[in-house]
């Protein structure tokens, strides 16, 4: 498990990463709100506007069929990064928070009604709580919350007591973006295929983590984000099973999707357009799998490996300060650090590491019933990506430090 | 001392100091000088929720002079908090009505008063605002 570029070189190709802020070296250690791009993808996305911009699946022409190659071709990069068994299984979104949207109302649409149940975990983000709560009150069903451990672990006893004739379908998260736990998906998603309950699983914190594979998982749904997956922003996935999303109705109509359209009655198209209404994010979404042949050429397990390491050096500075408590503390997490010190509010440390040159998440990370579970007001979190460094962490640790003083 | 004297005077203070970190040192002494604010007007009514920190802020109204108590959970918003206190504070309602605030700007702290930061100072100065109009209407309808 080797990386297969130096360090060095890994971080000349995402520029952002040699710049200044307020003079200093940036530390960059906020990739769990996005990441960096490479140089690859920012090129990549320059080429398609100079020499590639047309409208996909529309023209008769050369640059309309050169660029709609480009966007199906994409699409199996996708396909491919997460092993999903189809192509027609990738509809591409504009990110995550769109993708749990439209699953919460067009399968929420077709098979779930009043009295009928959702299970959620109690360490979601917003975007995974929200849109089943929409749901809920169109319907009149209601939400279930597998509760965790404070050391950030999900019960899974509770989650199969949960489990009812009721329950329609389960919505968790793949990796906590506060905790950094890596939750039990696989197991999850066999206790409820047993009882015939789909599951969707939110990897917008897993699938910059190594490798991920929806038909190992074995889930219904898996979505995620390009931004960071260290591709542009606003492009996302769904991933579903053909079976599932054939049955679902659209959640947005426009051009694209159809097949005849009279004002008495719209046909639709088959799979993936069905949900790709309006002009897509091609460029988005050719940008994104530019992305993942990036990690994958690096070596995902390899990016994995980095990521571990860095985590283990941050975990044991940040412990070594007097007062510190760790939020999130299970056996299997990956590279994210959510921490409070002391009687040191978050927003207090987050702004004088700032001036440091360090960017770090301070708050509520949009988990708010997660804080509420530890009864706090919010914390400081560091996430590592592959492309930081030990000095970086070294930057981090002695920032906090003098943070501290200063608030003394 | 007017309003834009003492707005003055808070510039002149800050450009003696010649990095942030000087900055946020005074900022977070001046925090910790602040007046202590009384427990019992630390509730819900007199909160300005921003999204990181919390900021209370507690108005009076004697003798036509609008007197203004504050506090935050986070320091160097607390420092912020006693710098806007110290402009707003003991002031008639049309002083802090007319104002024009220039000061955040020229002390380099203008990123603390972004919409996108919502700490809630914004929110904070336009409570102090809606609090100075309420005092003048309900004086001049007496």
């Amino acid at each position: 498990m080797i990386l297969s570029k130096s360090i060095e070189e890994i971080r000349s190709d995402f520029p952002i990463l040699s710049s200044k802020v307020y003079g200093k070296p940036l530390v960059y250690l906020d990739n769990g709100a996005t990441t960096q791009k490479p140089i690859q993808v920012i090129s990549v996305m320059e080429e398609l506007y100079r020499t590639a911009n047309a409208n996909v699946h529309r023209g008769v022409h050369y640059l309309s069929d050169m660029v709609s190659d480009r966007y199906e071709a994409a699409r199996e990069t996708v396909r491919k990064y997460i092993n999903a068994p189809k192509k027609e299984e990738i509809i591409f979104t504009a990110g995550t928070t769109t993708s749990i949207n439209a699953v919460a109302f067009s399968f929420g649409e077709k098979f779930v009604h009043e009295g009928d149940e959702i299970v959620i975990s109690g360490m979601e983000h917003h975007a995974n709580i929200i849109p089943w709560q929409m749901l809920c009150e169109r319907k009149g069903a209601k939400l279930k919350v597998i509760p965790f451990s404070d050391e950030g672990v999900l019960d899974m006893e509770a989650f199969k007591r949960l489990l009812t004739g009721q329950t329609r379908i389960v919505a968790v998260t793949h990796v906590s973006n506060v905790l950094g736990t890596v939750n039990p998906v696989k197991k999850i998603v066999t206790e409820a295929h047993r009882q015939g309950i789909p599951v969707l699983v939110d990897g917008a914190q897993a699938i910059q983590h190594g490798t991920i594979d929806v038909t190992d998982i074995g889930c219904d749904f898996y979505v995620f984000s390009g931004h960071k997956v260290y591709g542009p922003n606003g492009i996302g996935v769904l991933y579903g099973r053909e079976e599932l999303l054939n049955e679902m109705p659209p959640y947005q109509g426009g051009g694209d999707m159809v097949a005849n359209v009279t004002f008495e009655k719209t046909t639709y198209q088959e799979l993936p357009f069905k949900f790709e209404a309006g002009t897509t994010n091609f460029s988005g979404a050719i940008g994104m799998a530019v992305a993942l042949d990036y990690l994958t050429a690096l070596g995902r397990d390899a990016v994995a490996a980095r990521e571990q390491m860095l985590l283990v050096k941050a975990l044991e500075g940040l412990t070594a300060i007097d007062d510190v408590r760790i939020f999130g503390t299970a056996a299997h997490k990956v590279s994210v650090v959510s921490f409070l010190i002391g009687e040191t509010h978050p927003y207090d440390a987050g702004m004088i590491l700032d001036k440091m040159g360090i960017a770090v998440r301070t708050g509520t990370h949009c988990a708010q019933p997660l804080m509420n579970r530890y009864g706090i007001d919010g914390n400081i979190r560091a996430s590592m990506a592959f492309y930081n460094t030990g000095e970086e962490i070294d930057a981090l640790v002695t920032g906090i430090r003098k943070a501290i003083a200063m608030l003394a | 001392m007017t309003i834009n004297e003492i707005q003055e005077q808070i510039i002149e203070e800050f450009q003696a100091f010649s990095d942030w970190m000087e900055r946020y040192e005074y900022l977070i002494d001046m925090g910790k000088d602040l007046p202590l604010f009384d427990e019992s007007h630390r509730k819900p009514d007199y909160l300005i929720e921003g999204c990181q920190s919390k900021v209370w802020l507690y108005p009076s109204f004697a003798d036509g002079i609008v007197t203004f108590t504050a506090d935050s959970d986070a320091l160097i918003t607390r420092g912020i908090v006693a710098l806007l206190a110290r402009v707003f504070s003991g002031r008639t309602p049309d002083e802090i009505l007319n104002a024009n605030i220039y000061f955040i700007d020229r002390i380099g702290l203008k990123e603390n008063l972004s919409p996108t930061r919502s700490n809630g100072l914004l929110a904070m100065m336009k409570q102090m605002r809606l609090y100075a109009l309420a005092y003048k209407t309900k004086s001049e309808m007496s």
